[in-house]
Order: structure tokens, then sequence, then C-alpha cells
């Protein structure tokens, strides 16, 4: 377990301020943040690059804030590989297999083995991929048997495919070997797919942690809420509120239903444009929110695509269900959605 | 023109239209180079018995010798002192930082004979830095020692700021890594950061040894004696009378065997410099 108590560090221009978190043994724990948060700078303390201004770590129960980060016994994978650029891979990987005192050879080989970069043993870094660099980094990192893994940006500069590739990696090296992962990044998807636990980080602060339920469906404020993709953002007046049901008056005069215990006063009610479901006839679905609106804009995202509603609302839909619908600029449509998909957040 | 080159000729000539004008005002300089050593060398050819004497004269190997084994001995020094420097100076920032430095590279904008008679202040009979090394048995004033603090004077810079700049470009990341995998500050350094930064290290060497060999004014201030090679070729022009084309003529052959000897050196030392480079 890691345990971060009141961390503080102004390194140039950025800053930790107050950053308390708890991380469990084998857990992976995503820190997602935009550039400039300070996540980077987080999980270098974290690795004893830099020292804390003042606050404790702790790892195993223990305190490790003063240790420097050859005793730490944690694997640091960076963005950009740092390999060694004058060692091949195989004297990369043994890096610190070399520095123990009983030094296992055979783990080299097996390592190198279950990441399918044998063949690649005599390679230096400057010829091999950005995909089998990030391998080699792993390998390296694991190598040395350690109880945490930090995990900076580390698919950021990969194509798409070994992105995906590389993740269900990361997903098997904690699988194998029971390694705490903390993983940086500014990635949504990246966190969704990997996290246990999400914190998100803004200004050298920790706002939520949750799960990554929590943090994409029920975000704190309005920064997150902005910031993991709720593109919804209304605020309202809460009317009433019947069996746990709040009515909610929004700005543009329509009346929300959320699943909330608030009976009154300001609020902001979230809701992400997925959860959002467009038809052409009202129907007759069992879902509370039911409103029609003009379609205001049409952005093709590839497999999906997004629509601009003279409601404000915006809705993301299939192409597979745009194309069936038939939609249109200036074509009136129902938005419906499920009082359970809308947050709704006192200010 | 359009005979020679072909459309598509005359279109990249035209494209690199920039290039081509650089590289000929470029090659002045080179030329400059050239013609002047090259000269020396042809003329030298008509008189090869003159070169042969030189080469087999005692006086002038000693020189020689001197020059080069000051020169290594001055490149060690500043090895020794001014690779921990040039790291500091790669990885902190400091107040004051500009300053350090500017004083390293004082050196570089002092008059050499101004260096050497501030060097000749420092290690004379009762200078500061001569009374500690007194007690050893070490003397500068027209001795081997002289001949090295004033070449490590002269040429310190060269190997500092080269070593600064490859110590920078090796990136604080990798040490990072080094670390997390159990290496320790030291074997960091030595297993990761020098061997990164050693080809800048190394020819920021040869520079330095290079120039510790040229300098005359320097030594000529304070250690004229023992003859090093500089000092005299120095010593051979003026006494064939000055400036004149018998001076030529006496300190020519000297000349050319020294250059021919660094020459060569300077060029084996860039071979390996490259080789380690991959």
């Amino acid at each position: 377990m890691i345990r971060i108590k009141d961390l503080s560090k102004d390194w140039k221009e950025f800053t930790l301020k107050n950053i308390n978190i708890e991380i469990k043994k084998g857990e992976y724990f995503v820190i997602l943040g935009p550039t400039g948060a300070g996540k980077t700078l987080l999980l270098e303390t974290i690795a004893g690059f830099y020292f804390p201004d003042s606050g404790e770590i702790s790892i195993e129960g223990h305190d490790v804030t003063d240790l420097p980060p050859e005793r730490r016994r944690i694997g640091f994978i960076y963005q950009d590989y740092s390999l060694f650029p004058h060692l091949n891979v195989e004297q990369n990987i043994e890096f610190g297999l070399k520095l123990k005192k009983t030094p296992d050879t055979k783990r080299l080989n097996e390592l190198m083995d279950w990441l399918k970069i044998s063949h690649l043993a005599h390679r230096y870094p400057a010829t091999l991929s950005g995909g089998e660099q990030q391998k080699v980094a792993i390998a390296r990192a694991i190598a040395i048997e350690p109880t945490i893994l930090l995990l900076d940006e580390p698919l950021s500069a990969l194509d798409l495919r070994t992105r995906d590739y590389l993740r269900e990696e990361l997903k098997r090296v904690r699988a194998e070997f029971g390694i705490t992962m903390v993983h940086v990044t500014h990635d949504q998807t990246e966190a969704m797919v990997l996290a246990d636990r999400i914190a998100v980080m803004m200004n050298g602060q920790i706002q939520q942690v949750g799960t990554p339920y929590e943090i994409f469906n029920k975000p704190l404020n309005e920064e997150i809420a902005d910031f993991v993709g709720v593109e919804n953002i209304l605020h309202g007046v809460v009317q009433d509120n019947e069996n746990g049901i709040a009515k909610i008056e929004v700005d543009t005069g329509a009346n929300i239903f959320a699943v909330s215990d608030y009976h009154a006063g300001e609020v902001r009610v979230f809701l992400r444009p997925e959860d959002i479901i467009l038809s052409v006839s009202r129907g007759d679905s069992s879902a509370k929110n039911v409103m029609s609106g003009r379609i205001t804009e049409l952005q093709d995202m590839g497999p999906v695509t997004r629509v601009k509603l003279d409601t404000l609302l915006v809705a993301l839909i299939t192409k597979q269900s745009r194309e069936s619908l038939e939609l249109r600029i200036g074509m009136v449509v129902y938005t419906t959605f499920k009082a359970t998909s809308v947050h709704v957040v006192r200010i | 023109m359009k005979i020679l080159l072909g459309r598509s000729g005359i279109a990249k000539l035209k494209r690199e239209r920039i290039f081509i004008l650089f590289l000929l005002l470029g090659l002045f300089l080179i030329a400059f180079i050239c013609i002047t050593l090259g000269n020396m060398f042809y003329k030298q050819a008509e008189d090869i018995s003159g070169l042969i004497d030189a080469a087999t004269d005692p006086v002038v190997l000693m020189a020689i010798w001197i020059s080069m084994s000051a020169a290594i001995c001055s490149t060690l020094i500043a090895f020794f002192f001014g690779v921990p420097l040039a790291y500091f100076l790669a990885r902190k920032d400091f107040v004051g930082k500009s300053i350090i430095e500017s004083i390293v590279d004082v050196p570089l904008v002092v008059p050499h004979i101004v260096a050497g008679i501030a060097l000749y202040g420092v290690f004379m009979r009762y200078g500061v830095f001569n009374a500690p090394f007194e007690k050893l048995g070490i003397t500068f004033v027209d001795a081997f020692p002289g001949i090295v603090v004033a070449m490590l004077f002269v040429s310190l810079p060269f190997l500092v700021d080269a070593a600064r700049e490859g110590f920078k470009e090796v990136d604080p990341r990798l040490e990072n890594v080094a670390r997390s995998l159990g290496a320790s500050q030291w074997r960091t350094f030595i297993k990761i950061t020098f061997p990164l930064a050693a080809s800048s290290i190394f020819s920021g060497a040869t520079l330095c040894w290079a120039r510790g060999i040229s300098e005359f004014a320097a030594v000529m201030i304070i250690a004229p004696f023992p003859r090093s090679a500089s000092i005299l070729i120095g010593d051979r022009f003026t006494s064939y009378g000055l400036a004149g084309l018998p001076g030529i003529a006496g300190a020519r052959p000297i000349s050319v065997l020294l250059i021919s000897i660094c020459l060569v050196i300077f060029v084996v030392l860039r071979v390996i410099g490259k080789r380690k480079r991959g």
C-alpha cells in the first residue's frame, strides 16, 4: 500500500498542493489530469527523484519520504521509454538485475520470452519501434521485482494499435506479478479501461478519487465534469422532489428529472452525451426525460457522430443510428435520457 | 549550363541557392587554413634534409616531447577537476551560475601574455600557489610544472565547456530510471551519465590537449625553460633574424615536424571519438 499524506512540493512551474492518496496493494491506480497538472512531478516524488517540501510518503507501512530512489524498489516507466542508448536490449534489462546481491540470471530470459522480445536481445534502442522500446522498458522495470510500478504517460507516444496492444500487456503485467500500478495519463479511455480507481488531478491538487464509473458519471464539480467528457453541463434550480427524483428547471426553461436528494437550490446538472438517445418520434419510453429539439450541428467523428441541438444538449450516437434515423441539420428529434443518468451537484 | 545540368539540375541548383552561396563563402575559411599550412609544407618539401635534421636533433625531439607530455598532464588535471565541475554546472541551477560559467571562460578572453604574467605572480618563488608545492619539492618557474600550469590555464575552458554541453545532452530521466533500478548516484554517473557524455568529453579533452601544445606566450613568461616546442620554434624564428626569411627557414622544419605529429594524433583521436559515438 502506498500512503501519501499532506504532500506539497514546488518545482519550477509545477506545484503539488496538499496531496492525500491511499493506493491499495495490487491496485491499478490511474492519475488522470490535463497537461501541466503536476502528475509527473507527483509520480517522480513517489519514486524519490524529488523530495517533498512537506508531507510523507509511506510504502507498505514504511516511511520512505527520505529514502533515495535506489532503495525504494519502485519501477519507473517514462513516456519516451528512456532506454539507455549505449546498451543493447539485454544489457538494458540486466542493468537492475546485476545490481542485486543474488542476480537471478534466468529471469532475464523468462522476461524477454514473456514479453516476446527475445529476438531483440542484441539490438540497440535506436533501432527499435516505439512499442518495442516500451516493452523493453517494462521488462527492465519489472526485472527488479518491484512492489510498485510507476508509469508516466506510458502509451501516449504510441500509435493507436500499439497502444491497444500495450494496454493489454500492462493488464497482463498486473495480473501476472500482482504489482501495484500507478499510471499517469491525460487520456480518459486509457483511464477507463485500465483503472480500478482513478484520481483526477488538476492544478496540483487531487480533485476526486473514485471508481471509473464514479469519475465519469458522478464528477464532483464542473471542472472535473468538463475534463472527463461530460459535455452537457447545465445550470438549474431544483423545483421539488418526489420520491428521490428532483425536478430541475434548467436555464433553457426545460425541466429535467434527476435522481437526487436535493429539494431546492441552485445546481449544476451533468449528463454524458452518450447517455442521450435520439429518436424521430416520441415513442413510449419509460425514461423520465423526453424533450424535443432541433438539430443545429452534426459532427462526424468516425465511428460516432456528435449531434448538437437547439436545446443546448449534445448527444453522441453511433454512425449506424445516425444513418437509420437519417439525421439532418434543422430536423426535429426527441432526446430521451434516464433520471439515473443525470448527475446533480449543488453550487 | 542547361545542356550540362539538364532542366531538373538547374531547378535543383535554384532550390539550393542559399546553400550554394553559403558554401562558397565558407570555402574561403577552409582555403585560408589549407593554403596557410599547405604553403609551409610545400616550402619545406624543397628542403627535406632540413626536416630530417630537425627530426634527428635531440634538442628538437626533447622540446616536442616536453610539449606533448606537459599538455597531457594539463589535460589530465583539467579532466580530474573539470569533469565534476562540468557535471555540476550541467545539472544544478543556482544563483550566480552564469558567473561561474563566465569565470571558466575567462582564460579564453585574457591575452595569453597577461595570463602568463598573472601565473608568474602566483607561481613564482613567493607566490601564493608556490608555497604549498615547494614543500613537496615542486617549483614552477623555469620548470616542467610551470609549463603544465600555463597550458592548464589557457586550455581548461575547452574541456569544461565541452563536458558541460555533453552532460546537458544526457536526459536526466535516464539517470532517474537508473536510480529506480537500484543504482546509486555514483554508479549511475559511472555507468550511464559518463559513458553517454564521453564523446563530448573526449573531443573537449582533445581540444584542451591541442590548445595546450600550441601555447606560447604564457609558457614564455613562466617557464621558457626547459624548452618546449613552441618556445623553441619562437626562439629559432627570432634568433635567425627577426621576422625575415631566414627566421622562417630556421623555425619552419620544427614547425612542420610539430604540426605533422599533432595532426596525426588529432586525426587518430577524431577517428576514435567518432567510432565511440557509433
